[in-house]
């Protein structure tokens, strides 16, 4: 499952990214695999969106998120 | 470079308070320079600190802009990575200052943990004590210093808390740790090893980074000699640079997990911030766009309702002061130039200044607060679709009030490409120098006659102000289709905590943005003043002197003195080389219906375009009375088109007129502006012709098409 396809209050484990270049950035920002992120909020018009990862809040634009491979965490 | 005897490098992830580290240290002594080339402003600041034994220490310090890592994304980040990397820059510093958000350490420690592993001596300041105390997070300072191998300053800059340990810290010995936080080299010893024995690098991972990041090194700094060197010891090792940044950012991340599990502790639930509570509202799909619309409207009220109080103060201020000087001063050429050229250009320059501060008051209370990220956040699906960001909604309605604060303010916009085409469309937005014209323009063409309960006049202004802005959108989705973007285009960006804004930080950016305008644009538009005044006060021959002598005839002497004077003004512009010009143009703006006196406007109103108003009163003698817009109303009715024997401005010729006001690039401080936050000539030159051209072909479509 893509980051991007989480929906609002969803859990997940970050495992890989299917962009090598695009994930440089995303792994700078602290999105490195085995973190755990949360769908914070997502924008009115649903993108972009905001992920608690690290311990802040990140917002990307969905194509930015569906670079993104998770799994997510049943509540 | 300067006397100080000490150079400090502020380094940062953005929201990491840096600049309230810099300020704090600097107060007022800072200064605003360019780095050469690019478009970020360098702010350097300097403080004399006072060592333990008693020693004055001139220190000088350089904010760096705020980055996450040292692999830039962008040309703003590339500067801390040639001033930090390179120890043959100019500007490397003797030491460095780290500053990290405290309340996010994890992410704020992965660039401390790069500049770290350059070897150069730092301090690093955990920032924002205060709110680490709000979240109940205890960091053992001690253990962090121990550990890293470097001087830990606990500070809450806002309070200047820690401020003078800092201060203290500096003068010291710093040490530059002993051991790699990241053992880098084993990743390609070879390749580290061959680049340390090639060029003058810090450290081991200075080497490897100038190995990452050999296509952005220029041959200035290095020569191709070394390069090519380098390129060849990572192609013999098979160094795949991607590859080698990825694992070096998942295993700088490893290293810091393990640093923050041994020494910070979380007391307490976390419970959910203020923070999430506000967002809540100020994204909420109805009410988050409610309020960013009701905070614009605020914003424009302010500009629009109170900066023209200053403006009139300052207007009034330079009429008083130009009176003064042409009595003080000897009639004549100088007096003249004075007068009419330096003042009137110097004028045209402080005028805008409380538009300016205004406006940046604003931008600085939304971004300080933290609001600024949320309005992008909800705005940017929106106006992506026509190449912009979400942050350019500011600088577009800006435009409105004036273009040179709006370009100023794009500087928010990280994404180049992006910013680029806010700043090339903004001028379409109708601003308030537009006003005059067309108040003049649609009470001369436009019947003031009521439909249904609306003003027909206040129906076509309100049109125009549309068209601006739907040209400003349609422009920018065109940009957005043909410039390519050489850097990959990134959104991702934190969204800070809320805050109390920082009036003092909000003061010194106001400071720094009047500055920057006073005295980047200002040459520009003096300059452009005095040529447009050399136009207009000179005519070839004797021709002036014979208008002068026309009037001395006893046949005028009956004529009242005033009235011969305007009489002679006007025969003056009109045989000036503006005057001669407008002639000259005449058969290119005779298709949209421009006689050679509307074609005289156009080339002074270069400077700014309600300089219209005042040109057209001295072409047909208007005097500088209150009443100047009624009777020159009146004038410009009764003009004869001798060609058709109709009058000259008819609805055809008026809205020709007003299209072209509302589309060409008439505003010589908003080409400055542009000039600089683009720095070069290639922008504001390609916006010229873009806006003359769209100016043009609309006027010649309107005017073709209504002409009786």
């Amino acid at each position: 499952m893509l980051l991007s396809e989480l929906r609002r209050g969803d859990k997940a484990i970050i495992d890989s990214f299917t962009d090598y270049e695009a994930s440089l950035k995303l792994l700078e920002m602290g999105c490195i695999p085995g973190e755990k992120v949360e769908i914070i909020r997502i924008a009115p018009l649903g993108d972009p969106i905001a992920i608690m990862v690290a311990g802040y809040l990140l917002s990307m634009r969905k194509e930015e998120a569906a670079v993104v491979v998770v799994r997510k965490l049943i509540a | 470079m300067s006397s100080a005897s000490l150079h400090i490098a502020l380094v940062g992830n953005p929201n990491s308070g840096k600049s309230t580290v810099f300020n704090a240290l600097t107060g007022l002594n800072q200064k605003v320079a360019n780095f050469p080339g690019v478009t970020v402003d360098k702010k350097i600041g300097s403080a004399t600190l006072i060592s333990e034994d008693g020693k004055k220490i001139n220190a000088e310090f350089i904010d760096l802009p705020g980055i996450y890592s040292l692999y830039p994304k962008s040309i703003d980040e590339e500067i801390p990575f040639r001033i930090l990397c390179d120890p043959n820059n100019e500007l490397h510093p003797d030491a460095a200052i780290i500053v990290a958000d405290g309340t996010n350490l994890k992410r704020n420690f992965f660039l401390c943990s790069q500049v770290l592993d350059l070897k150069i001596p730092v301090v690093l300041v955990i920032n924002m004590a205060d709110m680490m105390r709000d979240k109940g997070l205890q960091v053992d300072f001690a253990a962090v210093s121990e550990k890293l191998g470097v001087h830990v300053i606990p500070m809450n800059a806002r309070k200047g808390e820690g401020l003078e340990e800092l201060k203290k810290t500096l003068t010291k010995k710093l040490t530059v740790p002993h051991h790699d936080f990241l053992d880098i080299r084993s990743y390609a010893p070879e390749v580290v090893d061959g680049i340390r024995a090639t060029i003058n690098a810090s450290s081991n991972y200075d080497a490897f980074l100038a190995a990452n990041n050999l296509h952005i090194i220029t041959d200035f700094e290095m020569t191709k000699l070394k390069k090519d060197k380098i390129r060849q010891l990572c192609e013999m090792h098979h160094f795949d640079s991607k590859q080698m940044q990825a694992r070096e950012s998942i295993e700088r991340y490893k290293k810091i997990s393990s640093l923050m599990n041994d020494t910070v502790k979380q007391s307490g639930a976390l419970r959910k911030s203020y923070t999430h509570a506000i967002d809540n509202i100020l994204t909420h799909r109805i009410f988050g766009y409610a309020i960013f619309l009701a905070i614009l409207f605020i914003i424009f009220q302010f500009i629009f309702a109170f900066a023209s109080y200053p403006m009139d103060l300052i207007d009034s201020g330079f009429a008083w002061l130009n009176g003064k000087v042409k009595e003080a001063l000897p009639a004549g050429l100088i007096n003249d130039l004075i007068v009419n050229g330096i003042l009137a250009g110097l004028n045209g320059i402080v005028v805008f200044i409380p538009q300016i501060a205004l406006l940046f008051f604003f931008i600085a209370i939304l971004e300080d607060t933290g609001y600024m990220a949320r309005a992008s956040f909800i705005m940017d699906k929106l106006m992506r679709r026509f190449g912009l960001n979400g942050k350019s909604v500011i600088p577009l309605m800006s435009g409105v009030a004036c273009a040179v604060p709006a370009i100023m303010s794009t500087r928010t916009i990280q994404n180049w490409k992006e910013r680029l085409i806010t700043i090339f469309v903004t001028p379409l937005m109708s601003c308030s120098a537009r006003l005059p014209v067309y108040t003049l323009l649609i009470a001369l063409i436009i019947p003031n006659r009521y439909y249904y309960g609306i003003n027909l006049q206040g129906m076509v202004l309100m049109f125009m102000y549309l068209i601006g802005f739907f040209a400003a959108i349609g422009s920018a989705w065109v940009l957005k289709k043909m410039i390519k973007a050489k850097e990959r285009s990134y959104f991702m960006m934190e969204l800070p905590l809320y805050r109390v804004p920082r009036w003092s930080t909000i003061g010194l950016h106001i400071i720094e943005k009047v500055k920057l305008f006073l005295f980047d644009a200002g040459k520009v538009i003096i300059s452009i003043s005095i040529i447009l005044w050399v136009l207009s006060s000179f005519a070839p021959g004797s021709s002036f002197n014979d208008i002068e002598t026309k009037y001395q005839q006893p046949v005028y002497a009956s004529m009242p003195p005033q009235d011969i004077e305007k009489k002679i003004q006007s025969e003056k512009l009109e045989a000036s080389y503006a005057g001669i010009m407008g002639r000259v143009i005449e058969p290119a703006i005779k298709p949209i219906g421009f006689d050679w006196k509307i074609g005289i406007a156009l080339i002074t109103s270069f400077a700014a375009r309600e300089v219209f108003v005042g040109t057209m009163s001295t072409i047909y003698s208007v005097g500088n009375e209150g009443t100047t817009q009624l009777t020159l109303k009146e004038k410009m009715k009764n003009e004869i088109n001798p060609d058709t024997g109709l009058p000259r401005y008819t609805f055809a010729v008026g809205l020709s007129l007003m299209l072209f006001y509302a589309f060409a690039m008439q505003c010589m401080s908003t080409i400055a502006v542009v000039f600089r936050e683009t720095k070069g000539s290639r922008w504001p030159i390609l916006q010229f012709i873009y806006m003359f051209a769209l100016a043009y072909v609309s006027s010649l479509v309107a005017y073709q098409l209504l002409k009786p």
